[in-house]
């Protein structure tokens, strides 16, 4: 009971925050200079064609009554029609969103399975070569630009090795239907067809291990000086001085309160990653909805532009609502907290 | 009779960035089976930096033990083997912690974060308990130290229990395996006054009743007063003064002790409005 009270109200921050970001971003795109139905019709297209696409599309009318337009869409589900693909941006966004969300879910999965062991191990032998090695390699994982990564992955892995595919999502010409999640893992799975979750996990690797490798050394940063953090505390001398072994100490008494700040920072990554994707997507030619985002954006697309922030909004505020739920588990601090305020 | 801990000419140093600092200079003091002795002394003057040296917890480097015996039983624990060492480790000797708000780990329950520590300590001693076994040892602890619900106090997270409440949960957890020396880091300093008596009561009258020996290490003369029959005077690493309790409060030698007395505020006197 006091957990759904905990989810409603987080919710209702949520849409109040989703409100706000359908006008800042709704702004923002009609402010940018350029004529979104010239853009559309190209330089050859007659003023009068130009003048019949802006009032279709509702360009000549007030900024608040196109906003109200915009939002009694929303409400009916409704993201209007796209100038580039002359398709509905509902349609577009449900063939490119899964293949982004599987992308950026391997992404995380990638990041987390080895960022949140290299802060522990460089924390464990602070100051000495694993320390080091961890450090440097956060540094190098940080500056170096995703497409680089990318690009050296592709040609190591794609061209020299000749091990891992570097286009697509599947094999060109393979026969399925991604008809229930639309992740090719999880469908492929649920219909028992495992060469298909063999060939997408191929497909998937080169991308997601380009875009995690920030990621990754920001959690293995984030956790060493966490796990550093938490070292220093009374309860951890206090769990020597009773002989509580080592590895029970590192695990259970080290990491789990120590947990905390990787997971709220694993959070906000998930919206530079979405954004990060879009590099990835190109190189990859991977049919993502964060590459559909950027040429929407280069077109002034509008509806299509509208369509990408709303669903990359509310995917980021549910996934940090899960996190939030996660960080109450992890630490009944934060949960106990929360129930006295 | 030969004390059951026994500290002899031990001297520490410690190093930092190319400098070193001698902290302890030739401290002796014993403690006899079943005795209760103070060591009182100013921050600063190597106490707590003795009671490490003894439980064993002393970072070296960059602490470094260049001359002594620390006896338990004995045994000199600085020759002892890693392994019987760490055995002794809140078995045979085990340490209240001084800070209840610090000294529980936040994210398990009192009961995890004992039987956890009852559960290694069976281990070394080779003793067979059941998981039923460690969880009843444990409520049995916490009744002890005179927990009104030791159920309900068992299952809960350190956020959830009063400042004195958790200094109890820190004198269970020394209570656990039965230890014969009971090493106390000034409990009760974080708590207010009423609560810091009803502590060193509580402290006082489980060392007597189950025989245990017990080093009170504090900076404060009433405490040493309160839970102590023999005390020791330290002051910049070395041993000033020792003697029987009263004795000493009562016919101070060393102008140090003197002066420490006499730091002690008084309810006397005239106050000038």
């Amino acid at each position: 009971m006091e957990f759904l009270a905990f989810l409603a109200r987080r919710l209702a921050w949520s849409l109040l925050v989703l409100v706000g970001l359908s006008v800042v971003i709704f702004v923002i795109a009609r402010v940018v200079p350029g004529d979104p139905a010239r853009m559309a019709l190209g330089p050859r297209a007659s003023a009068e064609q130009v003048t019949e696409l802006q009032e279709k599309l509702g360009l000549n009318l007030p900024l608040y009554q196109q906003y109200g337009l915009f939002i009694g869409g929303l409400a009916r589900g409704e993201l209007g029609q796209s100038l580039l693909t002359e398709r509905s941006v509902n349609e577009d966004i449900r063939t490119t969103f899964p293949a982004t969300l599987e992308l950026v879910l391997t992404t995380v999965f990638i990041a987390f399975l080895f960022g949140v062991p290299l802060g522990v191990a460089a924390a464990r032998w602070k100051d000495s070569w694993p320390d080091n090695l961890v450090r440097a390699f956060a540094i190098v994982a940080a500056v170096m630009p995703t497409f680089f990564i990318a690009l050296l992955l592709q040609v190591l892995a794609g061209y020299v090795l000749q091990i891992l595919p570097t286009t697509g999502r599947l094999p060109t010409g393979t026969d399925f239907e991604a008809n229930i999640t639309g992740l090719l893992i999880v469908d492929g799975l649920l219909k028992g067809q495992f060469n298909i979750v063999f060939e997408a996990m191929r497909h998937l690797l080169l991308p997601a291990l380009a875009l995690s490798l920030a990621t990754m050394g920001q959690m293995a940063r984030i956790t060493r000086a966490s796990m550093i953090d938490v070292s220093r505390q009374d309860y951890m001398e206090a769990a020597r001085a009773f002989g509580v072994p080592d590895r029970i100490r590192l695990f259970k008494y080290q990491l789990r309160p120590a947990f905390v700040p990787p997971l709220t920072i694993m959070g906000l990554e998930f919206a530079s990653l979405i954004g990060g994707a879009f590099v990835v997507e190109l190189i990859f030619s991977w049919p993502g909805m964060a590459a559909y985002g950027i040429r929407a954006i280069t077109q002034k697309d509008l509806n299509a532009i509208m369509g990408v922030v709303m669903v990359s909004g509310v995917f980021f505020v549910l996934v940090n609502l899960l996190i939030d739920v996660l960080v109450g588990l992890v630490d009944p601090r934060i949960r106990i907290r929360g129930r006295r305020a | 009779m030969t004390a059951l801990l026994s500290v002899q000419g031990l001297s520490v140093s410690f190093s930092t960035y190319g400098r070193t600092a001698e902290v302890l200079k030739g401290v002796s003091l014993d403690v006899p089976q079943g005795a209760q002795v103070a060591l009182v002394g100013e921050s600063g003057s190597g106490k707590s930096v003795t009671m490490k040296a003894i439980m064993g917890l002393l970072p070296q480097p960059p602490a470094r033990i260049h001359a002594g015996k620390i006896m338990f039983d004995g045994r000199d624990l600085l020759t002892l083997p890693e392994r019987e060492r760490v055995a002794l480790r809140g078995t045979a000797m085990s340490m209240v912690f001084q800070d209840p708000m610090s000294s529980l780990n936040p994210v398990w329950t009192i009961e995890d974060q004992l039987t956890t520590i009852l559960k290694y300590a069976d281990r070394r001693l080779g003793r067979d308990r059941d998981r039923r076994g460690r969880r009843a040892r444990v409520i049995e602890v916490l009744s002890q130290v005179r927990m009104r619900d030791p159920e309900r106090v068992a299952q809960s997270f350190p956020i959830m229990l009063s400042g004195g409440m958790r200094q109890r949960v820190l004198i269970a957890m020394a209570l656990l395996s039965e230890p014969r020396l009971l090493i106390a880091d000034e409990p009760g300093t974080a708590l207010d006054v009423t609560t810091q008596a009803q502590i060193l009561k509580l402290l006082r009258d489980l060392v007597e009743a189950q025989g245990l020996a017990l080093l009170m290490i504090t900076h404060n003369l009433g405490v040493v007063r309160e839970t102590s029959n023999y005390v020791y005077v330290m002051n910049k690493g070395e041993i000033v003064e020792e003697g029987p309790t009263a004795g000493l409060f009562a016919e101070p030698r060393q102008q140090y002790t003197r002066d420490l007395i006499a730091a002690v505020p008084r309810l006397t006197g005239r106050v000038a409005l």
